[in-house]
């Protein structure tokens, strides 16, 4: 790992500031991305700001059908979380499957949605979910959030606060995880609320995550997996590396789609 | 260069270290404490877990001062006097190591494991649970075992003491 300069902010306003006053700065949530990335020097922050330490950023709340999730609550809080199991099991499961328990002990939802890595599980569950994305500035939709492969709307130094969803009626996610890395090779959340259903894929996208709207099509007019045998994932637009050809990672989201639409409950 | 502060194992220890320094390089460089492992230093094999306020962290993937001011066990902090943790015992009964490298970071989960279900804890719980560390001489059989008769004895303690 290349020198940097470790800050820990005690406040939202306290990181923008300390991100304001660094020269190439990056925000540290649980770390559990940029630390081995740093460590393989594939990022060399000039500065790191510590969001781990802000309160305001923990914690989760459910007020009716509207679900608030802090962007610093751990993937093993949103797993253990009886509230977020009530009204959106399929959320829980999600959490309970990312890494290990020890990096679910230190990952963080906000974290994970800002980095996006094509293979991360929430993204695939706040686009399905219609989530919204907050921000110490904004608010923005996820169908506006990811923009591509590590790539999101977030501007330098915006620090995500929050995500807010409504629960849907039904929902479930399954993934076909890399058996070395444990990323997904294919992962898709399925969610049907009163929008309709909503299919959102990760692990496999050439572009990232992304609604799957020739299947939410037809599981609108039937939610059962049959329903899906008429659809096709198109392989060109599917990533293809040593773990997997675009063929195999095509036929996988079908594969996982339904299943997803079978677990749904 | 910053004077990092931390509770190890109970004791109040501080040391300067740059701000790259990884927790783990902190334990076992500044500290001594090298009871904790680095197998594969990319955050996989689980050598290098240790308990951050009472929560399993790879001590690998977290800078040391991350970890300023917060409470720190370490393999070495688990026994109590001289007697072995009963984790710790189990492992030994039910031979569950062989090369040993493996087995600080298995013995650290095991407790958070053991904490976290208590007697319930079976066997398919443990196995899906041991999926951040890796061991290559046991097949992982009797690192279950062990596991799994230390949750029954520790289990079966506090009901006892309730």
């Amino acid at each position: 790992m290349y020198k940097t300069n470790y800050h820990r902010a005690s406040s939202v306003e306290e990181a923008t500031s300390l991100m304001a006053g660094a020269d190439d700065g990056k925000l540290l949530a649980g770390g559990q991305t940029l630390i081995p990335t740093m460590k393989q020097r594939l990022a060399a922050p000039s500065d790191v700001v510590d969001l781990r330490h802000i309160a305001d950023l923990k914690g989760i709340s459910v007020a009716g059908n509207q679900v608030t999730i802090g962007a610093g609550t751990t993937h093993a809080d949103v797993a253990n979380s009886a509230e977020v199991r009530s009204v959106c099991p399929a959320l829980a499961d999600l959490a309970s499957h990312i890494g290990d328990p020890h990096v679910r002990n230190m990952g963080t939802i906000g974290g994970s949605i800002a980095n996006n890595d094509p293979a991360a599980d929430y993204p695939a569950a706040m686009v399905a979910l219609n989530a919204t994305v907050h921000t110490n500035s904004r608010q923005i939709g996820a169908a506006d959030f990811f923009t591509g492969l590590f790539e999101t709307a977030l501007n330098d130094g915006e620090i995500i606060t929050a995500v807010t969803f409504d629960a849907p009626e039904k929902a479930a996610y399954q993934k076909f995880p890399n058996p070395a890395s444990r990323y997904a090779m294919a992962g898709v959340f399925v969610a049907k609320g009163g929008g309709g259903v909503s299919v959102g894929v990760t692990g496999a996208g050439s572009d990232g995550v992304y609604r799957a709207s020739d299947m939410e099509a037809a599981l609108n007019t039937n939610f059962s997996s049959d329903a899906l045998d008429g659809t096709s994932v198109d392989p060109a637009d599917m990533l293809s590396d040593l773990h997997g050809s675009a063929e195999y990672r095509a036929n996988l989201v079908k594969v996982m789609a339904r299943r997803a639409v079978a677990a749904a409950s | 260069m910053a004077n990092i502060s931390m509770t190890v194992n109970g004791s109040e220890v501080s040391g300067d270290a740059e701000d790259r320094t990884l927790l783990v390089e902190f334990l076992r460089n500044d500290l001594g404490l090298t009871g904790t492992h680095v197998g594969c230093d990319t955050s996989q094999c689980g050598a290098c877990v240790v308990h951050v306020d009472g929560e399993a962290v790879k001590s690998c993937t977290m800078l040391a001062a991350q970890a300023a001011g917060s409470e720190i066990t370490t393999i070495e902090g688990l026994a109590g006097g001289g007697d072995l943790h009963p984790v710790q015992k189990a492992f030994h009964e039910n031979h569950g190591l062989q090369c040993g490298f493996c087995t600080p970071g298995m013995i650290m989960a095991a407790t958070d494991m053991v904490r976290r279900h208590g007697a319930s804890l079976d066997e398919a719980t443990v196995r899906t649970e041991l999926e951040g560390n890796i061991c290559r001489c046991t097949g992982y059989h009797n690192i279950v075992k062990s596991i799994l008769a230390a949750a029954s004895e520790m289990g079966g303690a506090q009901q006892a003491a309730e």
